[in-house]
């Protein structure tokens, strides 16, 4: 029963304060955010902090919920199509993180996208959501292929992230989205 | 003509749009599972009220927030209103909300209707 209090002590030394792995449906998805929203209005966290991880929480837990419909799994596999979802949050920052597996021959395309928004600034990203609002049509899995843009924008970071092997097949993306506290 | 009013939930924003009073209003959060399904009825709606619409009409949006899927069908809300006569939009937004006042400032940009700003 080790792993219990080991399984604790990295939440406490991660700074975690929401953890969850499992299925992700637009139901987990709302408990996920009425959780996590109250968390914040108890801490008293300042307004603007709090609608900006409360915007990219939408945004990646949605990401989730349309890549977690694809289904192409072996039959057998120890590898599960579950995600991981967390937030953290230390003096400075808020952090959401997510994990889920990707087939890996979306990886390539994934982190040209991802690295091209890394390289705009402001502006740029800004460009970006009106050039892409205007021309894309709503996908079958209902995006809009801003969410990313989105994150950048309310984050005012570059996204972290990286690419661990599962199987031959996929590989488990990991995303962290910083969040700077305000402070009054 | 038919009033369409929706109640507000936890994913999906409060809609009446009433021609007779003259109350046309999208409050509230948005990020609905399907957006587009969410908001056929709101694009059919307006594509009836261009038919016969009241010679002026005031359109308010007063989200406290909306997903990425959720702007893109605003904007096509916004896209169906442009071409009724004496359109204007109120955009709302909360006083120290820069990011709500943003978007709609970048809609402003992609739409040829008169945008009034106000804060709530």
């Amino acid at each position: 029963m080790n792993f219990i209090y080991d399984l604790h002590r990295t939440m406490m030394a991660q700074k975690l304060i929401l953890v969850y792995q499992g299925d992700f449906t637009q139901e987990t998805t709302k408990s996920i955010l009425a959780m996590a929203e109250r968390n914040l209005d108890s801490s008293g966290e300042e307004s603007s902090t709090k609608r900006k991880v409360f915007n990219v929480m939408v945004e990646a837990l949605q990401n989730i919920v349309k890549h977690s419909s694809e289904r192409g799994l072996k039959a057998g596999s120890l590898i599960s199509q579950s995600a991981i979802f967390m937030i953290s949050k230390n003096d400075n920052q808020y952090c959401v993180l997510t994990g889920n597996p990707i087939p890996k021959n979306q990886v390539p395309n994934l982190t040209k996208n991802l690295e091209h928004l890394n390289s705009q600034d402001k502006e740029g990203l800004k460009e970006m959501y009106k050039a892409i609002i205007k021309n894309t049509e709503i996908s079958e899995k209902g995006g809009a292929g801003l969410g990313f843009v989105d994150m950048a924008r309310k984050s005012g970071e570059k996204l972290e992230f990286s690419f661990a092997s599962m199987d031959d097949d996929y590989d488990f993306f990991c995303l962290k989205v910083n969040i700077a506290r305000e402070k009054e | 003509m038919e009033i369409l009013n929706l109640e507000g939930t936890e994913d999906t924003p409060k809609i009446i749009l009433n021609k007779q009073n003259g109350i046309f209003e999208i409050s509230g959060r948005s990020l609905p599972e399907d957006s587009a399904e969410f908001y056929r009825p709101v694009l059919e709606w307006i594509g009836k009220y261009a038919a016969e619409a009241n010679p002026t009409t005031e359109f308010v949006f007063k989200l406290e927030y909306f997903n990425t899927a959720s702007s893109k069908l605003i904007l096509d809300v916004l896209s169906a209103l442009e071409d009724i006569k004496g359109m204007k939009i109120l955009w709302y937004f909360h006083e120290d909300d820069e990011d709500m006042e943003e978007a709609g400032e970048e809609f402003s940009e992609l739409v040829e209707i008169p945008f009034e700003f106000k804060t709530y």
